[in-house]
């Protein structure tokens, strides 16, 4: 305002100053000020207003009942994840179970084969003792015999004439010692 | 903003920043009579129908996931509602079609008015002491509806020394008339200012040196005016929400 150089002329023209000081245009102004902001009022309080309210309100509420939903998937998701692991749980137990059953059978199972085999073993050692003891025994006769036989030969062959009895006895003293 | 075709034959420096806001008849010549369309009607309808296509247009799809029209308008929506729900409260919430009219309207025409050649209704007191003296005797009619005689203890700070209240008594009685004055020229002020401002830098781009200068000086401040578009319209509906504050609740 300070930047004012109208001529006269134009100054007189352009009328005050400032076009916001001329009274004259005020009327109509606030005539079409008034009609536009009832328009303005007209059109937000029965169209605009109450349609963007609703939007947002059913967005808010879609909003929480998705939340909603998926707080309750996820409580779901929990409960089925704690049942897995019960699950897994149970059946580690129970395998577990099974494999000490198994384990238990085998030992049974097994020691009993052993006792048996032991027995089985410890008749076979008696029979094979006395079979050897047996073998033993008539090895020593079958010595004695082929001795008094060697004996009474050599006596013979010796030029002497033997007697069976001094033989026997004889052969008999040797084997003792 | 007008055209500057008179003074040019003058020679050297002219400067008309007040001229683009003359008010003239939109069609053909003639004098102003009540009814006439001039440029202030055209741009005032041109601020009401940016509101429709803003809030009814861009909202007519309900979509729930929205558009960039429809979330502009939810924002705007959601801006004003929140202001008036925080100063005014619950019982505020049925004057929120009335501060949104005047949010607005006011934004409208001010973003409006920043196009070039364009005409800016807000720059002129006839039509911001009518928004502030409506809001002034709005509130001040709702006061006394509302709250009966208890509406004058606005003016009575009982939290004051009891020899002090009759002075404070005073100071608050002016204040209060003082709003709508103060109301009215601040969006007025800055809104014409600016305006000014930016044709009195166009006036010395007429100089060669320093016509750089000045693009840059014209384009700073149309940033400047943005903003002050946006924020005379806030500090007008807010100031709006304050007073009908002391309306509904006028104990300090």
């Amino acid at each position: 305002m300070a930047t004012e150089t109208h001529s006269a002329a134009d100054a007189a023209a352009a009328g005050p100053g400032m076009p916001q000081l001329d009274f004259s245009t005020w009327g109509n102004q606030i005539f079409w000020l008034v009609l536009a902001l009832i328009a303005t009022y007209l059109i937000l309080s029965r169209v605009a207003l109450p349609r963007i309210g609703a939007v947002l309100a059913e967005r808010q509420g879609t909003i929480t009942n998705d939340i909603a939903a998926a707080e309750d998937l996820k409580a779901k998701a929990i409960e089925a994840e704690a049942a897995y692991d019960k699950a897994l749980l149970d059946a580690r137990a129970e395998a577990q179970r099974i494999v000490a059953a198994a384990k238990a059978e085998i030992q049974a199972d097994l020691d009993v084969a052993i006792s048996k085999a032991d027995a089985e073993i410890a008749a076979k050692a008696a029979e094979s003792a006395k079979a050897i003891s047996e073998i033993r025994a008539s090895a020593l006769e079958n010595v004695k015999v082929v001795a008094k036989d060697t004996t009474k030969e050599i006596v013979a062959a010796m030029g002497g004439k033997a007697d069976a009895k001094t033989v026997t006895a004889a052969v008999t003293a040797r084997m003792k010692g | 903003m007008a055209t500057e075709t008179h003074g040019a034959e003058e020679g050297g420096l002219v400067f008309h920043p007040m001229d683009q806001f003359k008010i003239e008849p939109a069609f053909g010549d003639g004098a102003i009579g009540m009814f006439t369309v001039t440029n202030a009607t055209v741009w005032m309808a041109l601020a009401v129908v940016a509101t429709f296509a803003l809030l009814v247009l861009g909202s007519s799809k309900r979509a729930m996931i929205p558009s960039r029209m429809q979330s502009v308008a939810e924002l705007a929506y959601g801006f004003v509602y929140k202001m008036v729900e925080d100063i005014c409260g619950k019982e505020g919430v049925k004057y929120f079609p009335y501060i949104m009219t005047l949010f607005m309207f006011i934004v409208c025409a001010n973003f409006l008015g920043l196009i070039p050649t364009s005409f800016t209704p807000t720059s002129h007191f006839a039509v911001t002491v009518v928004l502030a003296l409506a809001v002034f005797l709005t509130v001040t009619i709702l006061g006394f509806v509302k709250n009966g005689a208890a509406f004058l203890g606005l003016f009575w700070v009982a939290s004051a020394p009891l020899p002090l209240r009759p002075v404070l008594a005073i100071i608050e009685l002016i204040s209060y008339f003082v709003r709508p004055v103060s109301h009215s020229i601040r969006l007025a002020g800055n809104v014409m200012a600016g305006h000014a401002v930016i044709k009195v830098f166009a006036g010395f781009a007429a100089i060669t040196v320093i016509s750089p200068v000045s693009v840059v000086a014209i384009t700073a401040m149309y940033g400047l005016e943005v903003l002050v578009s946006f924020i005379q319209a806030y500090v007008f509906t807010i100031l709006t929400c304050v007073y009908l504050k002391d309306a509904l609740h006028p104990s300090h």
